[in-house]
């Protein structure tokens, strides 16, 4: 029975992650290789955005690829090349390494479009980029915080996966503020990596040791929202009015809610949602059109909770559930509860 | 023949460089030392460390904050862990690395009934309790199935648990449809956080309560005894009658409890589930546990108030290297140090050199 | 150094947490001879002998070696290796994946490893010359225990050895393996090469050795040449005491066994998995029967069948006239049988367990999962057995494994006498171990027959046997081949039924 279950439940795994279909003469056929899903509501969003854009319905045979690890992101990138893709969409798990790959690319006449990250290569290598600015997010983000016109400035720095492009961004800017102004200090600047729970200790541990702070900078919502448990564990007030300003990055929607209500005062969104423009770049160059631009950056505004709408959350925010009824329930326990509807869209 | 009987020598007033062997040669010397040395670090350096304050949280309920409740509350995931890992090693002489991925699955289970498959929820679509059994009733299937291939498969045990390893955060997010919920119920994180006017984190009662469990249950049961028979020598504990598959499989089942409760109270903290982060590379923690507390990693005899001890010695580490500011990205460096000391210091070899040294230093006393 | 000595060891001592093992002990070897090391176990022969191969460091004493001129030091196996001291323990220590021959040169060969044909000429002419049915190319693990004894033998003699120690190296051997090992060990003799001979065969001493050194509570008792040495004054020696008269117990006991009741156990065409033909096999209440027959012939797979321990794969068994299923040893158990395998370590002992887990573990399983005993009661189990036993151990608390080998039998006994079995099957419960530890559990046989309960002894010693069985079951070839009782009962006739003479 066990092994049954387990079989079962590896081998919707198998289904649901590696669909491949065969070629079929009038589809166009791309190779989608992004980063885990399950890594942040971020990349759920964008994974999920990807696939239901790159669909049979709206002319694509696309085979999907998920790995947060470079080795073998570039091992499947291969694969795709020698199978003949048209297009290879790529969001690199790291910046460098991708040289050989990006060679084949050309020989084969596979055209490479970049998605949500940069890696480091020529321009002539790529067809286009449509990518977050991870510098600006964090320019953003800095210039925000300055303007909110404290006395002092005492950061908790909560950092990403060190090196990673959005964690180089966010750090960029406000380490470079914190060098050129005096009022501006670190209470502890720590990486968490990506991680809620790591966050909410580093948080305590700063409050444990008694040392005093009036900002979270943490680069991810994720990583906002374990800083948040630790406050309100500690019933230290923050948001609105509260003594400790929390921001966070991306897009989730609960997290724009939370700066909605005013628990949180920022979020600086990063657009999960390059689908439709690499979609229509495609549709383009399929029709003759070369893209406009190499490098095509997502509108990326911050949101403050003095200014942000239910209407931004709306349109921005992604992590809203699409169709809860999709699968089946995962065991059986769940069936016993028939999930509803939910107009969250 | 091994050793030689060991024949009763008459009794003599000890000496201190005696008792000084005696303690380390006590299966609890290392972890006891290395809290020790980790206590007095911080007395030292700064003793505002051990400070204790009563606070109120942002609901009004009276807390207890510090950094030394920080190490109790932080720790009780990984001492959970620690005790089924304790078993485990014990039976089968191997470790259950998949015990990170099994708690994204429970954790999984659990907001998944709790959410009723909603993305959020404000209160919980199920009944906390159901939630929780079927999460610790699908941890234990996952247990059981590691169980089989070691058992009854005799396939190694990282090997084995290995499949759960690599598929389990994938399972995790399947069982919400690669959904990210949120559950804003404050019920739901009373156990993750605290219970209204109980100032003491409630994971700390929860570790307490399963120690409590299991020292009833090497107490009243034979789990001990059956376990570390079998692990020593599974054919002669055949042939006294024991079931050696059987009672592997069972100790990979107690695992799958422990994982559950343990996924419990971390997705309990957050009311939410990262499936790729939850409990990240906790499996090494909790076999650095097992083996800071003394055990062998081989297999056979136990102690797991010893492994126990490891796992809180290890949130000390993390929470006194936190507390200094050193990089979270260096703390693997640091445990790594402690394995290295770990290993070295348990190595035949130098438990040898270290008895020698004593004795010359004791006979160099007796001299003088 | 005396005249024509090869190694000398002078006030050797060495201590062990609480325990003297050695105290100023002298043992002297003589170029071509065969020198045994008696003494019960806990002695220190083994100490001794590793204090000597460098397995432990003396903590006293000196340590001379002809053709030195200075005590030699001794730190590790290979030290004792390159000055010419080589040993052969009990348990084969060689690597059973490898061929015969790499198992001769592993850790040797100087330079190039790779001369396949040179090895293997070199070793196939050793083996030849020796005698030993062994081809180099052949893997190590297909080979018998007994030729892999003689490999390991033949790897030290290559090395040029002049001390060759051999510990306890007929143990797992037949009588015809034996006598191929003396005659071996009477070639390097003749060769000059002094031989350390560790047994517990009084036979085999008498048979091969020149002089004997007895050890005695990690104190040397005395050397003494062989023919000076009658056998009853060797063993009071080594004991410390005189041996009780066995006969005596046994007609006592013969008359304990009434043959015409219904039998305990009754077994009609067994067979199981180990492969043994089917076989019958009976025994009544107060009896003591054996079964005999060559290593190898089926006599333990006969007695695991009856406890279920392998695969039963048909028949039928009866206990008191009663059909009953034993599948697996607890069945068994449950019928009130004790089984005490021939394997100590492997399937007998719990190495790092107490000997009080030890003692108590067979009645705790058959008590269940959820009734441990308390830890009082325990102590008294096992507190009881270690007196009645004389179980030489420091504490109830001590792991078995740090127990002498005699000693660690004792405990499995008690494990089975503490169940309260009705059907005990002792299977070589008196191997490897000390003469004074043999008797004692010839005579305990002999008093549970006399106290009602039925026994099954079996034993490479057929004088052990003789004692104590009042029928022997005789095996050839996995095969049942005769039963031997009353007069017929004696070594003449066991040897031609073996042979495949007919019995009766």
């Amino acid at each position: 029975m066990k092994k049954i279950l387990a079989l079962v439940l590896a081998l919707t795994m198998v289904l649901s992650l590696g669909a491949i279909a065969f070629a079929d003469g009038d589809l166009i056929k791309v190779g989608v290789i992004n980063n885990d899903p399950n890594e942040s509501g971020y990349r759920t969003a964008n994974d999920a955005a990807m696939r239901a854009t790159f669909t049979e319905e709206n002319g694509y045979d696309a085979t999907f690829y998920n790995n947060n690890d470079a080795a073998q992101q570039i091992a499947t990138a291969q694969q795709m090349i020698q199978d003949e893709v048209d297009y290879l969409l790529l969001s690199p798990g790291s910046t460098t390494g991708w040289d050989t790959v990006l060679q084949d690319a050309q020989a084969a006449g596979t055209q490479v479009i970049l998605f949500d990250r940069m890696l480091e290569a020529d321009e002539s290598m790529y067809v286009a980029a449509v990518v977050s600015d991870m510098p600006a997010e964090g320019e953003t983000a800095v210039n925000w915080l300055a303007d909110q016109g404290l006395d002092e400035y005492n950061i908790i720095h909560i950092q990403g996966h060190m090196g990673s492009d959005a964690q180089l961004g966010r750090t960029g800017a406000l380490d470079a503020k914190v060098e050129a102004e005096d009022s501006w200090n670190y209470v502890t600047q720590q990486s968490a990596d990506w991680n809620e729970e790591t966050a909410r200790t580093i948080v305590q541990s700063v409050i444990d040791s008694g040392e005093a702070f009036n900002v979270i900078y943490a680069e991810n919502n994720g990583m906002a929202r374990g800083a948040v448990a630790a406050l309100d564990a500690n019933g230290i007030t923050h948001g609105k009015d509260g003594d400790v300003i929390v921001m966070g990055f991306d897009s989730d929607v609960w997290a724009m809610e939370s700066v909605l209500k005013g628990e949180w005062n920022y979020m600086g969104l990063c657009n999960p949602m390059q689908a439709e423009k690499v979609d229509k770049i495609i549709k383009d160059l399929e029709n003759g059109t070369e893209p406009a631009e190499k490098v095509i950056y997502s509108d990326e505004p911050g949101f403050d909770c003095e200014t942000i709408t239910q209407e931004d959350v709306d349109t921005f925010g992604t992590g809203v559930e699409e169709d809860a009824e999709e699968e089946a329930p995962a065991d059986d326990a769940a069936e016993e509860e028939a999930p509803e509807e939910e107009a969250a869209e | 023949m091994t050793t030689e009987t060991k024949t009763p020598v008459k009794k003599k007033s000890r000496s201190v460089g005696e008792v000084l062997k005696n303690m380390t040669r006590h299966q609890l010397f290392i972890p006891v030392a290395a809290l020790v040395l980790l206590v007095l670090f911080n007395l030292i350096a700064d003793p505002s460390f051990f400070a204790v304050s009563l606070k109120e949280n942002s609901l009004g309920n009276p807390v207890l904050s510090g950094n030394i409740i920080s190490v109790l509350d932080n720790a009780s995931e990984l001492v959970l862990l620690a005790i089924g890992m304790t078993l485990v090693t014990a039976s089968s002489g191997g470790q259950d690395i998949s015990v990170g991925a099994a708690m994204a699955i429970a954790g999984s289970v659990i907001i998944r009934l709790v959410c009723g498959g909603r993305v959020s929820v404000d209160t919980m679509q199920t009944s906390l309790i159901l939630a929780v059994l079927a999460g610790i009733g699908v941890s234990m299937l996952f247990g059981a199935f590691n169980g089989v291939l070691v058992a009854y498969l005799k396939i190694q045990p990282m090997v084995a648990t290995l499949i759960l390893f690599t598929a389990g955060r994938s399972i995790a997010a399947w069982i919400n449809n690669n959904q990210l919920p949120i559950v804003n119920d404050q019920v739901f994180k009373y156990a993750g956080t605290f219970i209204p006017g109980i100032p003491i984190p409630t994971p700390v009662f929860i570790t307490i309560l399963v120690i409590l469990a299991f020292w009833l249950a090497l107490k009243f049961t034979n789990l001990g005894l059956y376990t570390q028979s079998v692990g020593i020598n599974a054919n002669a504990s055949r042939l006294n009658g024991l079931d050696p598959k059987m009672i592997k499989l069972l100790t990979y089942v107690i695992l799958g409890a422990c994982v559950a409760v343990a996924g419990f109270i971390r997705v309990s903290r957050s009311g939410s589930i990262n499936y790729s982060r939850i409990a990240e590379n906790i499996e090494m923690d909790a076999i650095l546990a097992v083996a800071l507390g003394g055990n062998a990693l081989g297999g056979g005899k136990f102690n797991i108030y010893g492994s126990i001890l490891g796992a809180y010695v290890i949130q000390f580490l993390t929470t006194t290297l936190f507390k200094y500011n050193v990089p979270s990205t260096a703390l693997p460096a640091y445990k790594a140090v402690v394995i290295i000391l770990l290993v070295v210091l348990s190595a035949p070899v130098v438990r040898e050199k270290m008895s020698h040294i004593k004795k010359s230093s004791k006979r160099a006393k007796e001299v003088a | 150094m005396q005249e024509g000595a090869v190694l000398e060891l002078r006030g050797i001592s060495k201590f062990f947490p609480g325990v003297k093992a050695l105290q100023n002990v002298d043992f002297t070897l003589r170029a071509g001879e065969v020198h045994a090391l008696m003494g019960e176990n806990g002695a220190g022969k083994s100490t001794l002998i590793k204090c000597l191969t460098g397995v432990y460091p003396k903590d006293e004493g000196e340590i001379y070696m002809a053709g030195h001129d200075k005590p030699v030091t001794i730190r590790s196996p290979q030290d004792a290796q390159n000055i010419g001291i080589s040993t052969v323990y009990q348990e084969i220590t060689l690597c059973p994946n490898l061929t015969v021959a790499e198992n001769m040169y592993i850790g040797r060969t100087k330079g190039n490893l790779t001369r396949w044909k040179r090895m293997n000429k070199g070793a196939g002419k050793i083996l030849k010359d020796l005698g030993i049915p062994a081809a180099p190319g052949q893997q190590l693990s297909s080979c018998s225990i007994a030729v892999q004894q003689m490999v390991a033998i033949a790897r030290a003699v290559d090395m040029d050895c002049k001390v060759l120690i051999l510990d306890e190296p007929t143990s797992s051997l037949d009588e015809s393996e034996v006598a191929k090992l003396f005659k071996l060990m009477r070639d390097l003799k003749a060769r000059g090469v002094g031989i350390i001979f560790v047994t517990h065969f009084l036979d085999q001493v008498y048979e091969i050795s020149d002089r004997i050194t007895v050890l005695r509570d990690g104190q040397l008792v005395g050397e003494y040449v062989i023919e000076d040495m009658p056998r009853v004054q060797l063993v009071s020696k080594m004991l410390g005491k005189e041996l009780g008269d066995i006969s005596d117990i046994k007609k006592a006991s013969d008359k304990a066994a009434d043959m015409t009741s219904v039998p305990v156990l009754e077994a009609e065409q067994l067979a199981s998995a180990a492969g043994i033909k089917p076989f019958d096999f009976s025994i009544h209440k107060g009896e003591v029967n054996g079964f005999t027959g060559l290593l190898g012939s089926g006599r333990s797979e006969c007695v695991r069948a009856i406890f279920g321990a392998d695969r039963v794969s048909g028949g039928t068994v009866k206990v008191n006239g009663k059909s009953v299923k034993i599948r697996k040893p607890l069945d068994a158990m449950k019928q009130g049988i004790g089984y005490l395998p021939e394997d100590r370590k492997l399937d007998g002992i719990i190495g790092d367990l107490s000997v009080r887990d030890n003692i108590i573990l067979a009645l705790q399983v058959m008590k269940g999962f959820f009734r441990p005993f308390s830890r009082a009661q325990a102590e008294a189990f096992a507190d009881e057995y270690i007196k009645k036993l004389e179980i030489k151990t420091a504490s109830s608390d001590t792991p078995i494994n740090s127990l002498s080998g005699g000693n660690q039998q004792k405990c499995i006994v008690a494990r089975w006498l503490l169940t309260d079995p009705v059907y005990l099957i002792l299977d070589e419960p008196t191997r490897g171990i000390d003469v004074g530890t043999k008797t004692e559990i010839q005579k305990l046989v002999l008093e549970l027959a006399g106290e009602g309960k039925s026994v099954t002894f079996i034993s490479s010693e057929t004088d052990e046997m003789l004692n104590t069985c009042s029928r022997l079951i005789v095996m050839r070839d996995r095969k049942v081949v005769g039963e031997l009782k009353g007069e017929d009962l004696n070594q003449d006739m066991i040897m031609s039924t073996i042979a495949g003479g007919e019995a009766q």
